[in-house]
């Protein structure tokens, strides 16, 4: 059974509810002191501030908003000028992409977010893109210092040693791929192999309408 | 010495150009400071700066103004019984006649043939070791207590699916069990579980977990397709069937029919190994003990090696440390760290710091750190006289009987690792006493290696001591002996295994695991023995590395030799890296072919490509540093 349509499916799933109405808050001793908040909402307040980023091509965006909200996700960090690690995760990306077909851009989207927003403005980003001949659905970012900082830490692209913090490039090797609205985060090496890395991808993807089929082939 | 490539003096060069860049310090500078080692790597570095981490292990707002903690509301600590098998907190598993679905979906050596199978690989042992028992197992949702200040938590657990009834189709939910229904096995007694994924849709994961899963069976001799390998992972709606034969390495081999007497196994567990989603879904709750016994290790103190009756006074621990949300008081788990999750609430099977009421004699405790990333020091306090060293005696590491009793001041766990103890609380009678863990961890990369004062560290469970003398049938351990450590082998091949990061992603000798578990990084020939080296060669970060399939003895850390009456001097499926650390494990690879993997067991850094596999083949490659 092929996957059905996003758009669908979120409405059929009623994917913004926490679990089927049921009392998960409700204390055992009967106590009602906790607040009701979905576990998405826990997830998007603790990791998906809502900053205003500018694309590579000039428009200004919410992260939350505009950027993650009911979407498969695949984001990185780097800069315009790294050398060696970020233009081969950026050449690894693409070969993903190409794996992903024209899912990318439709419901799955692409991120980098430059570590450097000092330098790296929209038109810097611009030329980078058109320089690494990047397809559509992929997004290049960058913003205030602030909020890049802010976002870095949030999505868990900073060192609990706030010394080795300090190489904001510590964590450049990831690759975050998440699922919003199904709550799912997890992160592949960037530099595994493409297809490895689609293949993850797929994980947190819509889920099927029937579940109890074969869905993997021989993987020995 | 190993040749550095050009490409890789191609990528420490830029690596070193982009940190300057971005630091804006130079090399000298960084050197000075002890960050860069000479080989250009970027060390994490210790006690260099005050941390502004909570207990949780998250950044606390104020650094950055940004990372919400998640720390715990207040738990009042030892109200509640820990859960065990004579409480009713713990079940064991029963045997089913058959499953439900086995008229249509064969028990057999090859897969069923039915649509919802999701085992691909025959079994290798079947015709060798036929089951003699069938377990029904359904992973699902459950809402369960794990302390009555907190709401009911949504977890997922394990249910003997014939005895538990179903799972609500509105809810997703039934009644299930964290820490998971015990098997109790016996050597020569082959079992076959039929496991169903019977966890919901993943909108409906209560905030994490991917429902899609493989169990593994920590340390079983168990053939590849039902060990739980990563990438043998099984959806929603589909099952998979583990054989485990419960036999003794060397059965198909060096000693063969039987198995070698001095490989027996004992306190084995069980968990969720899907690759990439391991520390969520494990974190849920997946996870339970395996009971190993045999005739001389039987489950009752008047018969074999006379230990601690099975299960009045024979007692397996899970400890594992969880943060919840102080606004809704569910369980918080950090999706987005590849570093290490800590939890400020200490759970022993189950529980928020139980209270356990003893009678004044011997018990075993079949301690297991059951992650994600903490380490444990594990004292026995009296809280009347903190600094009174209270010794008892260590009889097994990670699960398997040591060559005899040692009486220890404490024991020490990285994740994953399991010591059973055992305690005589007759000199206690009418007393409390508290078990301790002094080990002091800042945050998710490892232990500061640094004790706190007796009386200040975490108190995981509270012993009342009777004060009515009773009759214990059990064996005093100073006169004991139980298996002398199997002859080392002579090993084929040497092979080295750097744990290190490159760019922030775990790797181990700087490769990386794909999620799609497809690179054999070296092929050890089946029924030989082979030497490994294990290097940390970080001052930051600690890793208890696990190895799939047959223990290893441990023979050196650094230059430091494991003598008798160490209680290393074991047989071993985990060992804990320590910073800047070396060490030499010897390994036999006996009787069953396929895949297996090695890995960290601090479930983060598995779960971000701190894992390869290698596959047993009748004929290995010599590569040496793979």
């Amino acid at each position: 059974m092929p996957n059905v349509n996003r758009r669908q499916w979120l409405t059929a799933s009623g994917a913004n509810l926490s679990a089927a109405g049921e009392p998960t808050a409700q204390a055992s001793g009967g106590e009602t002191k906790w607040k009701t908040i979905s576990p998405r909402d826990v997830i998007k307040n603790r990791h998906l501030p809502n900053v205003v980023l500018t694309t590579h091509e000039g428009k200004k965006v919410r992260f939350y908003d505009d950027l993650m909200k009911d979407k498969i996700v695949v984001i990185n960090m780097m800069y315009a000028t790294c050398e060696g690690v970020c233009p081969r995760i950026t050449s690894n990306l693409q070969q993903v992409q190409k794996f992903l077909g024209d899912r990318v851009g439709r419901d799955i989207f692409f991120y980098s977010i430059t570590l450097k927003p000092e330098v790296d403005t929209p038109a810097v980003l611009k030329k980078h893109v058109a320089m690494h001949k990047i397809k559509p659905g992929w997004t290049f970012l960058t913003g205030a210092p602030a909020d890049i900082e802010l976002l870095r830490r949030k999505l868990g692209f900073s060192d609990p040693d706030p010394e080795v913090d300090k190489d904001k490039a510590n964590h450049i090797g990831n690759v975050r791929y998440g699922n919003e609205a199904l709550m799912l985060w997890a992160a592949a090496p960037g530099l595994s192999k493409a297809s490895a890395i689609a293949e993850s991808i797929k994980w947190v993807d819509w889920p099927k309408e029937e579940a109890a089929t074969k869905v993997k082939g021989d993987r020995k | 010495m190993a040749k550095i490539s050009k490409a890789r003096l191609k990528a420490q060069e830029n690596a070193r150009k982009n940190r300057q860049e971005l630091i804006g310090v130079s090399r000298r500078d960084l050197m000075k400071m002890g960050l860069l080692t000479s080989a250009g790597l970027l060390v994490p570095k210790r006690g260099l700066s005050a941390r502004a981490l909570n207990s949780a292990g998250w950044l606390e707002s104020g650094s950055s103004g940004d990372d919400i903690p998640c720390q715990s509301p207040p738990t009042t600590p030892f109200i509640e019984e820990l859960p065990n098998h004579m409480n009713g907190g713990m079940v064991i598993h029963s045997p089913v006649a058959a499953f439900s679905n086995e008229a249509a979906c064969p028990a057999q050596a090859a897969p069923s043939g039915c649509p919802n199978d999701g085992r691909t690989q025959p079994h290798q042992a079947f015709a060798q070791r036929p089951p003699v028992k069938k377990y029904e197992v359904s992973q699902r949702r459950t809402l369960k207590s794990v302390h009555p200040a907190l709401p009911l938590q949504p977890l997922w657990g394990f249910a003997r699916r014939q005895v538990d009834g179903a799972v609500d189709p509105n809810t997703h939910t039934g009644v299930a069990w964290t820490p998971g229904p015990t098997f109790v096995a016996r050597y020569n007694e082959a079992v076959l579980v039929r496991n169903f994924n019977d966890l919901p849709p993943p909108q409906l994961n209560d905030g994490f977990g991917l429902p899609s899963v493989v169990t593994h069976l920590h340390n079983g001799h168990t053939p590849s397709e039902s060990d739980g390998f990563p990438c043998d992972y099984f959806e929603r709606g589909q099952f998979y069937d583990q054989h485990y034969p419960n036999v003794l390495a060397g059965i198909n081999s060096t000693h063969p029919g039987t198995g070698d007497i001095n490989e027996s196994l004992s306190t084995l567990w069980y968990h969720d190994h899907r690759i990439e989603f391991t520390a969520p879904n494990v974190y849920k709750g997946l996870a339970g003990f395996y009971i190993l016994f045999n005739e001389l290790d039987t489950g009752d103190e008047n018969t074999g090696f006379k230990l601690p009756s099975f299960p009045q006074f024979d007692i397996p621990l899970i400890i594992t440390d969880r943060s919840f949300s102080p606004e809704t008081g569910l369980l918080c788990f950090d999706m987005f760290s590849l570093d290490g999750v800590l939890g400020d609430r200490f759970l022993v099977n189950g529980k928020i710091q139980p209270f356990f009421n003893v009678q004044p004699r011997r018990y075993r405790f079949r301690v297991l750190d059951g992650g994600p990333s903490r380490f444990y020091q594990n004292f026995l306090l009296d809280p009347t006289s903190p600094s009174t060293i209270n010794k008892f005696w260590h009889i097994a590491n990670d699960g398997n009987l040591l060559p005899r009793p040692l009486l220890v001041n404490s024991i020490r766990l990285g994740v994953a690792e399991r010591h059973d103890i055992i305690i005589d609380f007759r000199p206690f009678a009418g007393k409390t006493l508290y078990l301790e863990n002094r080990l002091e961890q800042q945050d998710g990369r490892g232990p500061t290696n640094n004790l706190l004062p007796p009386g200040q560290g975490h108190k995981l469970l509270k012993f009342i001591v009777g004060g009515t003398p009773v009759p214990d049938g059990s064996a005093d351990p100073s006169t004991q002996t139980f298996y002398p450590l199997p002859p080392r082998p002579t090993p084929r091949i040497t092979r080295t295994f750097r744990f290190d990061r490159t760019n922030g992603q775990w790797a181990i000798n700087n490769k990386l695991m794909p999620g799609d578990c497809s690179d054999i990084r070296f092929r050890v020939q089946r029924n030989s023995g082979e030497r490994w080296i294990l290097q940390n060669n970080s001052g930051g970060w600690q890793h208890p590395i696990h190895i799939h399939f047959e223990e290893f003895q441990l023979v050196r850390r650094n230059s430091r030799i494991i003598q008798a009456g160490d209680p290393e001097f074991a047989r071993k499926d985990v060992v804990r890296l320590n910073f800047n650390e070396e060490v030499e494990l010897l390994f036999r690879f006996r009787d069953f072919r396929g895949r297996y993997p090695m890995h960290c067991h601090n479930t983060l850094h598995e779960d971000h490509a701190m894992m390869l596999r290698f596959d047993i083949e009748d004929v290995g490659d010599n590569k040496t540093e793979p």
